[in-house]
């Protein structure tokens, strides 16, 4: 029972996360923070699909939501201010 | 204002129609019609340990050629809105230095990287994982290997290769199901083996392992493609 509650709280708290990076990456005006917050919001919800026992689908997100997408965010920025400059 | 106005009925359109899926949701207690046939059926039908994969492979084997097909579409066009000319392949990526802490770990790193997705996707009937998982995870590997030295060349080929063998296999062993058990994708046509050995259910491992050769060298393929994208200028 009490570590239940444990988990609830710890899943309230990653979820309020999530949605406070999610806010930050759209809000922010620095296209490269922005970014970064994206590929928080996608680390934090593989935590929460963990905590939902679907560990396929945290591996998936965790690998290309964070990790490649992040990545091919930023070579698609970098080719943006190129062409800006 | 209108703007905002529209904005606003938008909004509250969604809370409606989510609040009246709140109100109507009711939490099943048991497993009911095709689930339950799943879960109960499932391991002695198919032998895999992982109830999700046996559902992923054999079951819904047809929704999953798709998704593979959806992702080599994706990699195509992509392939295609990339391209470079032959002035520009020449070119070197002209960088501020990578730091000595990626280089170094990288050198560590991405040997047991790929060695940590071949094993979620040849485990993929027995634990959580599979396919795309490794896939997935060998693609970040290559991912690491050309954020630590940015001018590295990948074997365009050899990537190109694996993943149209990987392709025509799965199919392959799609239509032997067709050939010599009940239908296409049915793993049963090799024995299924002891539960929970490596060496179990059938073609599962064979079909996950080509999922996942297939799936990293085309994620693989879209990185390689906006690396030398970099070049141009």
């Amino acid at each position: 029972m009490n570590n239940e509650l444990i988990y609830i709280i710890l899943a309230l708290g990653i979820g309020a996360l999530t949605i406070i990076m999610a806010i930050i990456a759209i809000l922010n005006k620095k296209l490269s923070i922005a970014v970064v917050a994206a590929g928080v919001v996608s680390l934090f919800a593989s935590i929460l699909y963990l905590f939902m026992s679907a560990p396929d689908v945290a591996m998936t997100e965790a690998a290309i939501g964070s990790g490649l997408a992040t990545l091919i965010f930023f070579y698609v920025l970098n080719k943006i201010k190129k062409y800006n400059d | 204002m209108i703007r905002n106005f529209l904005i606003g009925l938008v909004l509250a359109s969604f809370v409606y129609i989510f609040y009246n899926l709140y109100v109507s949701y009711e939490p099943k207690t048991e497993l009911t019609g095709i689930a339950a046939h799943y879960a109960e059926q499932g391991a002695k039908e198919v032998g895999a340990a992982n109830l999700v994969t046996a559902v992923v492979v054999t079951y819904r084997g047809f929704d999953t050629m798709g998704e593979v097909t959806i992702l080599f579409l994706t990699a195509s066009i992509i392939g295609f809105f990339l391209k470079l000319n032959k002035k520009d392949e020449k070119k070197v990526i002209i960088h501020k230095g990578t730091s000595e802490l990626l280089v170094t770990s990288a050198q560590l790193l991405v040997p047991i990287i790929f060695l940590f997705g071949v094993y979620v996707f040849i485990n993929g009937h027995l634990t959580p994982g599979g396919g795309f998982q490794g896939g997935a995870i060998i693609a970040s590997g290559i991912a690491l290997l050309i954020m630590a030295n940015p001018n590295k060349e990948i074997n365009h080929h050899a990537i190109l290769w694996i993943e149209s063998i990987s392709g025509i296999m799965f199919v392959i062993i799609g239509l032997l199901g067709i050939a010599l058990a009940g239908g296409f994708l049915d793993n049963r046509f090799i024995s299924l083996g002891t539960f929970g050995d490596l060496f179990s259910a059938g073609a599962i491992p064979l079909i996950y392992s080509f999922i996942g050769l297939k799936v990293g060298a085309e994620i693989s393929n879209i990185l390689n493609k906006y690396q030398k994208s970099q070049k141009e200028s």
